[in-house]
């Protein structure tokens, strides 16, 4: 795509029209995109709730069994993250229920939207995860 | 009179009519779940290093397993509606569209029943 040689008979090298490569891409379309990937590992991440619901609902052995799964570093990470995409999407929801009434189309306002969406998310993550390890003493849930 | 061939309705070809309550369902369910997932954060956060018996307690108080119940049910609606979306707009052989949407609404209703089944036997179970 950069090497834009014109390959027929003696026309001048012409540039391409914008290309991936050099697409910068509109914040809007970047949370758009989070917004769906958000949902669809949300949707994977509800095995770990029934999993968590029926340790608990088999007996002590098995609830102890999961937490202790999820105590571990990677379970620890699993959850960060899930709490983050669940956060993420329920903030970009928001934004899309705001959009529904007509709402929040001028581009500052929609630039403005989709920041806020990435911002809630990260502080209220981090908000809740220092109060996980630091006040309620790690090993989620 | 319609020239439009039976064969299309079978195959749910063509406009189902139904896209309006695809969208409303996915916004009440989107609602619902704003609420009920708030909950179920502040639940998880609460019950951390928790024990077995505490957990069942917690769990077994009509307070919080209603909600609880909810949200496991209005979370799977939501996200099988979602994953039926990705599906439609990814998958374009037959074949596989139509299995990967029954294998889609058998996940959702799988966890969603084995969530609430526990929540229930964690009420009731004694």
């Amino acid at each position: 795509m950069a090497d834009a040689k014109a390959e027929r008979g003696s026309q001048a090298a012409r540039p391409l029209s914008p290309h991936l490569q050099i697409y910068k891409m509109p914040v809007n379309m970047l949370m758009s995109i989070v917004h769906r990937i958000t949902g669809a590992a949300l949707y994977f991440g509800t095995v770990l709730v029934a999993c968590v619901l029926v340790a608990a609902a088999s007996g002590p052995d098995a609830y102890a069994t999961v937490t202790g799964l999820l105590g571990t570093w990677l379970g620890q990470l699993v959850l960060f993250g899930y709490t983050w995409a669940l956060l993420h999407h329920l903030a970009g929801g928001i934004r899309h229920f705001i959009w529904d009434t007509g709402r929040g189309y001028k581009l500052e306002t929609v630039d403005l939207l989709s920041w806020g969406t990435l911002a809630f998310s990260a502080i209220t993550t981090v908000l809740i995860w220092l109060y996980v390890l630091f006040v309620a003493g790690g090993s989620a849930p | 009179m319609s020239m439009r061939t039976p064969l299309k309705e079978v195959r749910r070809l063509g406009s189902a009519k139904e896209g309006a309550d695809h969208f409303w369902t996915q916004r009440t369910t989107g609602a619902a779940n704003l609420v009920l997932s708030i909950f179920a954060i502040w639940l998880a956060v609460s019950l951390i290093g928790a024990d077995h018996a505490t957990v069942k307690a917690t769990i077994a108080q009509p307070i919080i397993a209603l909600p609880l119940l909810l949200f496991v049910t209005s979370a799977a609606i939501h996200m099988r509606l979602g994953m039926q979306v990705i599906i439609e707009d990814y998958v374009h052989g037959e074949a596989a569209k139509i299995v990967l949407l029954m294998l889609n609404s058998f996940f959702a209703i799988a966890v969603a029943a084995a969530s609430a089944l526990s929540i229930l036997k964690l009420s009731f179970g004694g």
